[in-house]
Parts: structure tokens; sequence; C-alpha cells
């Protein structure tokens, strides 16, 4: 790994830094297949979020690509009305439970009890 | 933002899963419910791009262009049905151009917006690909960027700049180095690196590193 000027280099470096981000590309990937969006209308959605980030003081240095790969994901989620934010914050929510209430090194699963009393 | 550029872990306790991780399994969790994604699909799709779809595809299909003149006609008159022939599918553009590179012009691709790139012949981009600073400075200072990537080109090649969209995509076929006669199409393969099929780079000359 190496930085000439201010261009971040890899030398074919891992595909996916961390499993979420293999997740959040396979899900893109899996609903253009299905027809919920085209390519371009995925572009658009994705460029529109890296300039929001870069806005906002992201470096955009490539490292965190997969963070507005997901923000892209979620909007497009939402504008194709296939899940809205508050149904995806509700279950982010009981994730975080469920995290929390299982111990080390066990798997974490997802029960309706996790969802409180939302 | 600021102080979750790195890893997410560091400040969860319990188990745990980043901000990250519970956005992602919150929307696999959704949309698996609904119907719109398998799980089964998703590791498939993630399996394919980790071990088999990637750059090699990419230097086997240039080393048959630099052995196969008939072959070399067919991609850059249409790149995209050249390489479904040897059963690179697209699942992710539309067209896909063949940019050759000669002593006269070298082609060098980006992408502007955000990273469109030719994922079926070589795999998912490489990190500076996505980086802000190589999407601007390919395009004003294209020799600038090629320096740092150690390539030195001669005045008179002129540097074409290709942007890509989802819709139109680019493989530079880079030009056959010196000192490969008669060399197999396996062996060629092994001198055409990602960069020389992006432009940042040439292809290998045999014995160098």
């Amino acid at each position: 790994m190496q930085s000439v000027r201010d261009i971040p280099r890899d030398s074919d470096g891992p595909v996916f830094r961390e499993p979420w981000e293999a997740q959040a590309f396979a899900m893109a990937l899996s609903l253009n297949q299905r027809g919920v969006f085209s390519w371009k209308e995925w572009a658009a959605t994705l460029g529109d979020e890296i300039k929001k980030a870069q806005a906002a003081g992201d470096p955009d240095t490539g490292e965190t690509y997969y963070r507005h790969w997901l923000a892209a994901l979620e909007r497009m989620v939402a504008e194709k009305g296939l899940a809205d934010a508050r149904t995806l914050s509700r279950t982010r929510d009981a994730w975080e439970h469920a995290c929390a209430r299982t111990p080390h090194g066990t798997p974490i699963e997802l029960q309706p009890n996790d969802f409180g009393d939302a | 933002m600021n102080d979750d550029h790195r890893h997410d872990d560091s400040h969860d306790h319990g188990s745990e899963l980043s901000e990250m991780q519970l956005r992602v399994r919150a929307l696999e969790t959704v949309l698996t419910e609904k119907g719109y994604v398998d799980p089964a699909a998703l590791d498939a799709i993630v399996d394919a791009y980790e071990t088999k779809i990637g750059p090699r595809n990419g230097a086997r299909i240039v080393a048959k262009a630099w052995t196969d003149p008939e072959f070399k006609r067919r991609l850059l008159a249409d790149a995209t049905a050249a390489v479904r022939a040897l059963g690179h599918e697209s699942r992710v553009g539309d067209h896909l151009t063949a940019l050759e590179n000669t002593p006269k012009r070298h082609n060098m691709v980006v992408c502007t917006l955000c990273s469109c790139y030719p994922w079926e012949v070589l795999g998912l981009p490489p990190v500076w690909y996505k980086s802000a600073a190589y999407r601007s400075r390919a395009v004003k200072d294209p020799r600038s960027v090629l320096a740092d990537f150690g390539v030195k080109l001669p005045d008179d090649t002129e540097v074409l700049v290709w942007d890509s969209t989802a819709e139109s995509r680019y493989l530079v076929l880079p030009m056959r180095p010196a000192g490969t006669v008669g060399m197999s199409e396996d062996q060629l393969a092994e001198l055409v690196s990602r960069d020389s099929m992006i432009g940042t780079g040439l292809a290998k000359t045999p014995g160098a590193h």
C-alpha cells in the first residue's frame, strides 16, 4: 500500500474490507436484477450521495465509498416504496436490541420481542 | 461523521455490531421479509465477486486480442458482444467499449460522477478509482496522474480521458509489450495488469517488474 500524492493506491487490495460492504453491494445488484431500479438511476443516486458526503466534509478517498453506497441504497429503497425510513430505523433498533442481549460468541438472531412496543 | 471514519466497532459494547452493520442487517431483514432479496442469492453474488470475477477476466481478453486479429477486430467493433461470446455477461451496464492504445494515443478511464466501471471484465474498482482525487485530477491533468502511477509517455502521445457512465463503460486494450513474440495467451495474460486496462498503467515487459 502506497500513497502517491493525493491519490490512494492499492495493489489489488481486498474486494470488500468488511462483510457489511459485501452485503450492501449484493443487495443493490440483486434489486437491479429484479428491475427495481436501473443502473442509470443507481449511478445518479450514488453520485448524489457522494457529493453530499463531500460537502459534509467526507475526505472522499474511496475508503468511505460503501458508506455512500449504503446511503444510496436506503434512499433508493425508500423512493421505490420497498421500505420506508421508519421501518428501516425500527428494524435497525431491533437489531441493536438483539445485539445487546446476546452474549459474546453467540450468533445474534432477531426475535419478535426485539421490536419493543413500537 | 467525524469520529466514525475508521471502524465503528470501538464504541460498541455487548455483542458488537457497528452502525453500518446494524443498518445493513435492517435492510436485509426488511427486503428479505418482503421477498425482494434472497439471502442465498446475495451470498452467491458476493462469492462470485470475491473469487471469480476480477481483472484476470479482462487480462485474458487482452491476451486474446493480442494473438487473434479476428477477435481484436470484433472486440474493437463491439466489445459488449465480443466479451459476451467469451462468457462474460454484463449484469450491471449496457455498453462496453474497448479502447486501443497505440504509440500515438493513450486511453485512460475515469468515472467523474461515482464509480462506473466494467465489473464483468475487471471485477470491482480499486479504492483509488473511487477517490475524489482521481476522479477530478484524471480529467484536469491526466499526465500528472500517470506520473503518479509511474507511467511516462512520449510527449507526442496524445492522452485521451474517457468518462464512464452507467450506460457506457470502457476497457483499455494496452499495447503488447516488446519481447513477447511466440508467447502463449496464458503467458501474455500474466503481463496484463488491472491498471493497464484502466489506462493508469502499461502492460508489463517480460522479466521486468
